[in-house]
């Protein structure tokens, strides 16, 4: 199946042979990526480049720091070390500039001292606002160092306030990378349509100004993306079902339609996240063969999490194996298949 | 999209298949469907004012200025549902951005800053302040998530009045701002007593425009963002929206609103005191949000309406029956003091008996009410093992 709007965006890609892999080919580029959580080593110096229109899979044991990799690339969590490269650019790096946020946090206080200033409130002693507003600028301040002085222990006060790092997700999908989830996290109260529309966000032009008068602009976009969505619906075997909340559809069917609102925004790299637990083998064997076509006909490369070694096998250029957060083999599927240290990190050391 | 027009459709006779034939009509033509609704009501509760046991109550014009006012709480709602029905931000503060429109107005045509601009741009302008502190109030907090958001703009509706209160030299602290300024169109002033019909009227096209551009913004792609930060922030975030400057819109958009609102006010009584724009503002609006069912533009209006004739008509209907007609307890009592209690129980009631509010829009009803569906739509991991 076909769809021409998107394939007009994404330039079609021969599915590129694994041996060649000029600086010009890889679309993604992943250099000493280490992610630590506190002692934890989640993931330790890897290095992995995705080629262009390839289908690269990362396998390992359980707890082996797949996902945390993943999350890294997608942009939900800031590496330790390392970076990601994409399309040439650098993508993600070490988070820095932390110290804009506290920034952030004490604008609305000095806005409201300066306020209080200006009314003439702290001149004749109004001392209960001063000193409270003394107070939140002393505490704000404090954030600040800690900021810059500890920043780890900054970033977990933040995270135990509750503070989502929002901000980078959006860039990555801005760069043309679609992500599913391995824990199915679609918009559960809206309609298919709708979560695959929520998926094409960056795609739809109008503005604010657009919204409120509904101008003409505002129409045509909706049409076409409604048109265009029901076409990703139909590429993922889900076109009867676009009014039905997502969270009514079957399992299997929630998998397609994660597919289908990644597809959205017309990514170039799609990060699938485990993109058959959880099914049967008839819907393992209809998935694999999605992703196949997905590759054929929109060009796409693939970045895969898997556990379902005959879909590894089956479809992927190049495999990454992860154990305990380090890179312990890489190559062909033939290749990883017949390394030692996999079989050791499966299955343990064999008797001697 | 499936919010619904509740109100002309609702009290249609005729059987389902036609009612769902007028509800898509007025899908397809939100807009115009506005118009005629609340042309509806501009007509209808006048007419239902001059009916017996409400006519005897009080006059006419008591009951138009009555609607005047539920109208500005109306307006709150719908703009609170931006917030809290539409994108699940939960803010409790919301009266703080009714201060600031309010006061905006006082300070631009009142004998105690001896400013006098006219009211139909200063509409304009108090929305557009009021817009402008949501995003102040926003940028930092947004961050936050349930009940942190909740306390920040908590404190913030408690800040704003008690600056307002001590800032005395330009407020003029607890007397407030008097003798504003009242509507005038060419040289035809509102008048502030006898006929209540130019503010009646004002407020049902402000009430109009808010709903129509209300609907706009939730079908287009930024209420569908608003949505989607709802269900899932980080699926959100991961489908491209940028969440924060989604929530600082919803923000800014529902604090216009009740800028409106503001301006609206204070031309209409003329005066304006903290006071007026405490906490059980704030609450009171949410309760009409919750109680209307969240989402659910028109719910949320008839909603808030509701609640405002009780609280205003039916509480004090109340202590005038029971001073008449000597009941031992109930007589005793003051119910306009127990409002809030009784707001209490009818959200307790409500979330055990109706959580999707008194109107839902059908997403919502559907929400809540697809158990079974909802055994087998439950995600989560179906093998029971989560890897990593």
């Amino acid at each position: 199946m076909r769809i021409p709007e998107s394939v007009a965006t994404v330039p079609a890609q021969p599915a590129t042979s694994t041996g060649a892999r000029s600086s010009t080919d890889v679309l993604l580029q992943a250099r000493g990526v280490t992610k630590r959580f506190g002692g934890l080593v989640a993931v330790r110096d890897v290095d992995l480049d995705i080629p262009k229109g390839g289908i690269v899979s990362i396998i390992g044991p359980n707890g082996a720091g797949k996902t945390t990799f993943f999350n890294v690339v997608a942009g939900i969590i800031d590496p330790t070390t390392g970076s990601v490269g994409f399309r040439g650019r650098p993508l993600i790096t070490r988070p820095r500039r932390t110290w804009l946020e506290p920034l952030l946090w004490m604008l609305p206080a000095v806005v409201m001292i300066l306020a209080a200033l200006a009314l003439g409130v702290l001149d004749r002693g109004e001392s209960v606002i001063s000193i409270a507003g003394i107070a939140i600028v002393g505490v704000l301040a404090a954030t600040l160092l800690l900021a810059i002085i500890r920043p780890t222990r900054y970033t977990r006060l933040m995270e135990r306030l509750g503070i989502l790092r929002s901000a980078r997700p959006n860039d990555v999908v801005a760069a043309g990378i679609g992500r599913t989830f391995q824990n199915i996290r679609l918009f559960q109260n809206m309609s298919a349509l709708e979560n695959v529309l929520v998926g094409m966000h960056l795609k739809l032009r109008s503005n604010l100004l657009d919204h409120l008068v509904s101008s003409p602009r505002q129409r045509r976009d909706e049409e076409a993306a409604a048109r265009r969505a029901g076409e990703l619906l139909a590429l993922v075997g889900l076109g009867g079902r676009k009014d039905e909340l997502a969270k009514n559809l079957p399992y299997g069917d929630q998998r397609r339609l994660e597919l289908a609102r990644a597809l959205g925004n017309d990514p170039v790299l799609l990060l699938l996240d485990e993109p058959t637990a959880g099914m049967n083998p008839a819907e393992t064997a209809a998935m694999t063969a999605l992703i196949g076509r997905l590759r054929r006909d929109l060009g796409l490369t693939i970045l895969l999490i898997e556990h379902d070694m005959r879909v590894v096998m089956g479809i992927s250029d190049h495999i990454l194996v992860l154990d305990h957060g380090e890179q312990i083999s890489e190559g062909s599927p033939d290749e990883v298949r017949r390394d030692p240290k996999v079989i050791e990190a499966y299955l343990g050391t064999a008797p001697t | 999209m499936s919010a619904v027009i509740q109100g002309p459709a609702r009290s249609l006779p005729g059987g389902p298949g036609l009612r769902r034939r007028l509800r898509d009509l007025a899908a397809q033509h939100r807009s115009l469907s506005v118009l005629i609704g609340m042309a509806v009501v501009t007509v209808v509760l006048p007419a239902v004012a001059l009916l017996p046991p409400l006519s005897s109550f009080s006059g006419l014009n008591v009951w138009i200025d009555g609607f005047t006012i539920a109208g500005i709480f109306v307006l709150l709602a719908l703009g609170l549902n931006i917030v809290v029905g539409l994108s699940g931000l939960l803010d409790l503060g919301y009266a703080a951005f009714f201060a600031i429109g309010a006061y905006t107005y006082a300070f631009a045509a009142s004998p105690f800053t001896g400013n006098d601009f006219p009211f139909w741009p200063m509409l304009l302008v108090g929305a557009l302040m009021a817009a402008t502190f949501g995003i102040l109030l926003g940028a930092p907090t947004l961050r936050l998530r349930g009940d942190y958001l909740a306390i920040v703009t908590l404190g913030f509706g408690e800040i704003v009045p008690i600056v307002i209160l001590n800032s005395s030299k330009y407020t003029d602290g607890p007397n407030g701002i008097g003798g504003i300024s009242p509507p005038t169109i060419g040289d035809v002033v509102f008048p502030t007593t006898g006929n209540p019909w130019p503010f009646y009227l004002t407020m049902i096209a402000l009430i109009t425009l808010s709903m129509i551009l209300i609907y706009r913004l939730q079908d287009s792609r930024l209420g569908r963002a608003w949505m989607a930060i709802r269900e899932d922030e980080l699926a959100a975030a991961a489908n491209g929206v940028n969440t924060v400057t989604t929530k600082l819109l919803a923000f800014a958009l529902g604090a216009s609103t009740a800028g409106l609102a503001g301006v609206f006010l204070a031309s209409k009584l003329q005066t304006v005191t903290p006071n007026l724009f405490r906490f059980d503002v704030s609450f009171t609006v949410l309760a009409m949000v919750v109680l209307g069912g969240m989402g659910n533009v028109w719910g949320v209006a008839v909603g808030a309406f509701i609640l405002f004739m009780i609280q205003s008509v039916f509480l004090k209907q109340l202590n005038i029956f029971f001073d008449n007609v000597h009941v031992p307890i109930l007589s005793d009592l003051d119910f306009l003091q127990y409002q809030f209690l009784l707001y209490g129980i009818a959200l307790v009631g409500m979330m055990l008996l109706r959580p999707e509010g008194l109107f839902p829009s059908r997403r919502r009803r559907r929400e809540l009410h697809t158990e079974e569906d909802q055994a087998f739509g439950e995600h989560g991991d179906p093998l029971g093992a989560s890897p990593e």
